[in-house]
């Protein structure tokens, strides 16, 4: 037998496939670095034709995106010149800086309502995945289905009486029904993930701690927990991503109070039209969380996307 | 086997006592393990889809909660099934669905194809091309009407580019002719890597030993594709599909952000008519039938797509 496979493409397959790839990957990132262009451009250059690759950059999106602003008479900009470096970019518009926006409000909503619900999420998954994955329960198959089955529920047509329940619960626009709500629809993902995760620790472990005198609870706490950390982690960051991307029931349930960015960042409106460069910039560090998550997730990407249909 | 620390933790726990409770404390574990997430879908899902059910059947208006309600029987269910704009909306839904498949079958299949060379490089350029799938629908489809603006939006600009077009002479998204394609292309970039992450793990699933086999009978390439690719790709696409397919009958966020419906109501997919009935117009009774019809439509579907899926994998 030779190094090579008879199998296995030739050099110029390989070379030809590479460069396709290539190709395909970078068209794809294209309207992903435009978004992160913009943050960074002026609001002329944004909307310059031809389209601008080269612009002076400016965070003059990111500013705007962070206040609210006034116009200004010349008198009074002359009268009061600007104290820091982005009252001096809004300076140069003929604007005064009045206040923050509510992007950081919104922003901090979509972290504590990401977080909480992943945490409870997680915390109930990992429960009911040891028990499903361990124990005989009763209709074992027919639970593990109404779970993933909960998950083909529309958003959009369970929100009528969801809004409803929550109206009369005084859980509308509160951070306590969203997160509450989150984890229910990330809790198939989490049961589903976990399970596999658990699956595949060796049941001996658990078993010689239980004869060494363990009960249920420790061995799951001290063994299996452990074990699981890896599985539970990587189940997490997808529970995180679904509640920090998801629109469908923020924009229905929320509005001023416990809003979440994704409704938010598409209603930033500029003087004159849409503030392109805001909204860029709004995304982007939207985006940017995620972008890193998937790149840490890579390993278990295929997984957690198939709710543990594939595996490898 | 080596000894653990967990084993050695273990040998340090005095034993007896729990070991005569440990056949009763399993099952009270189990239960106390499994009820809350049981409970909370319950409540969250099971809940309000009989309670949907029970609005679908009466004229209830969730802006009027005082207003009388009265039963309306099967009326709600009969004016969405000869509604000829609830049929034109199933129509944009199928197109929408059908054409997303369509082409991210094709390139996510020869995308996972052609990164299965394995060339240098290939773990990395993955890991680039799966990024639009994780990103969040709405904010994606609120940046691509800026991709789309006639002048000085960059997809027109390139398309103009390359066809020599006027990039001002044509609006995706404002156009009746092409607007349903609009979406089919931005749900096309979001989601192909997701095809693709599945062909892969479908790819990487075949034995190589059956290729040695088959170059062993002189089988050709082409041959070779057919025969062994293929069939043993397919279970996996067929998974994909499903919950691609799913997915996108549900498709609210990303293509109301982007066209709204419109223009006219060429783009308004199903989800997007029904957020209108409910919390536009208020329709609270007829929505809700809508709801059950969308929803008892998906679950059929899904479930006799289950059962071709099944019969290719017993295959």
């Amino acid at each position: 037998m030779t190094d090579t496979s008879v199998t296995g493409p030739s050099t110029r397959l390989k070379w030809i496939a590479g460069v396709m790839v290539v190709v395909y990957a970078v068209v794809t990132l294209m309207p992903l670095l435009w978004i992160v262009a913009t943050g960074f451009k002026s609001g002329p250059d944004s909307i310059a034709y031809p389209p601008k690759v080269l612009f002076a950059p400016s965070l003059e999106g990111y500013v705007n995106l962070f206040t609210t602003q006034t116009r200004q008479s010349a008198e009074y900009l002359a009268a009061n010149p600007p104290q820091t470096w982005y009252e001096e970019i809004v300076h140069d518009k003929n604007m005064v800086i009045t206040g923050p926006s509510r992007f950081g409000e919104r922003f901090m909503n979509s972290v504590i309502i990401g977080f909480g619900s992943t945490f409870l999420s997680v915390f109930l998954g990992t429960l009911a995945a040891y028990a499903f994955s361990r124990f005989r329960v009763p209709l074992r198959d027919d639970l593990m289905f109404f779970i993933l089955s909960t998950r083909m529920m529309p958003p959009v047509a369970i929100s009528i009486p969801i809004f409803l329940m929550f109206r009369s619960l005084g859980l509308s626009d509160t951070h306590a029904g969203m997160i509450l709500l989150y984890t229910a629809v990330n809790l198939s993902l989490a049961v589903w993930l976990l399970k596999g995760f658990i699956d595949e620790i060796p049941r001996e472990y658990e078993e010689a701690a239980l004869i060494d005198g363990y009960t249920r609870f420790q061995a799951f706490t001290k063994v299996v927990l452990p074990q699981a950390a890896t599985g539970i982690a990587s189940t997490a960051i997808f529970c995180l991503i679904f509640a920090w991307n998801e629109y469908a029931f923020a924009v229905l349930l929320t509005s001023g109070n416990a809003q979440t960015a994704p409704p938010f960042i598409p209603t930033i409106i500029g003087m004159g039209g849409r503030d392109w460069p805001a909204v860029a910039a709004g995304a982007t560090i939207f985006l940017l969380p995620v972008m890193v998550f998937t790149i840490l997730l890579r390993k278990h990407l295929l997984r957690g996307i198939t709710f543990g249909a594939v595996r490898k | 086997m080596p000894e653990t620390a967990m084993d050695r933790a273990a040998r340090a726990t005095p034993p007896r006592m729990a070991r005569r409770i440990r056949g009763l404390s399993d099952r009270a574990v189990a239960w106390v393990f499994v009820a809350p997430t049981v409970f909370l879908l319950l409540a969250v899902n099971i809940f309000p889809l009989i309670w949907t059910i029970r609005l679908s059947f009466t004229n209830f208006r969730a802006n009027r909660p005082n207003a009388e309600v009265s039963s309306v029987g099967f009326r709600n269910y009969e004016r969405i099934l000869t509604d000829p704009d609830v049929w034109q909306t199933m129509q944009a839904t199928a197109h929408f669905l059908f054409w997303t498949l369509f082409f991210q079958v094709l390139i996510g299949f020869a995308l996972a194809w052609l990164i299965n060379a394995k060339f240098r490089g290939s773990n990395f350029w993955t890991t680039v091309i799966v990024l639009p799938m994780m990103l969040s629908p709405a904010l994606v489809g609120n940046f691509w009407t800026f991709l789309y603006q006639p002048q000085i939006g960059l997809f027109n600009y390139v398309v103009a580019f390359f066809s020599g077009a006027d990039p001002t002479s044509f609006t995706m998204i404002g156009e009746v002719a092409l607007a349903p394609w609009a979406i089919v292309i931005v749900d096309t970039w979001m989601w192909t890597p997701f095809i693709m992450l599945i062909c892969l793990a479908g790819l990487r699933s075949i034995p190589p030993s059956i290729y040695e086999a088959a170059e062993c009978d002189r089988a050709s390439k082409w041959r070779q594709f057919w025969t062994i690719t293929v069939p043993m790709v397919l279970p996996f696409l067929m998974l994909a599909v499903l919950f691609r397919g799913i997915e996108n009958f549900k498709m609210f966020d990303m293509v109301v952000q982007l066209t709204g419906g419109g223009p006219g109501n060429v783009t308004t997919l199903a989800l997007i008519d029904l957020k209108r009935e409910a919390f536009e117009k208020w329709r609270t009774g007829y929505s809700s039938a809508y709801a059950v019809i969308l929803f008892v439509t998906v679950f059929g579907l899904a479930s006799i797509y289950v059962k071709a899926l099944n019969k290719v994998k017993e295959r």
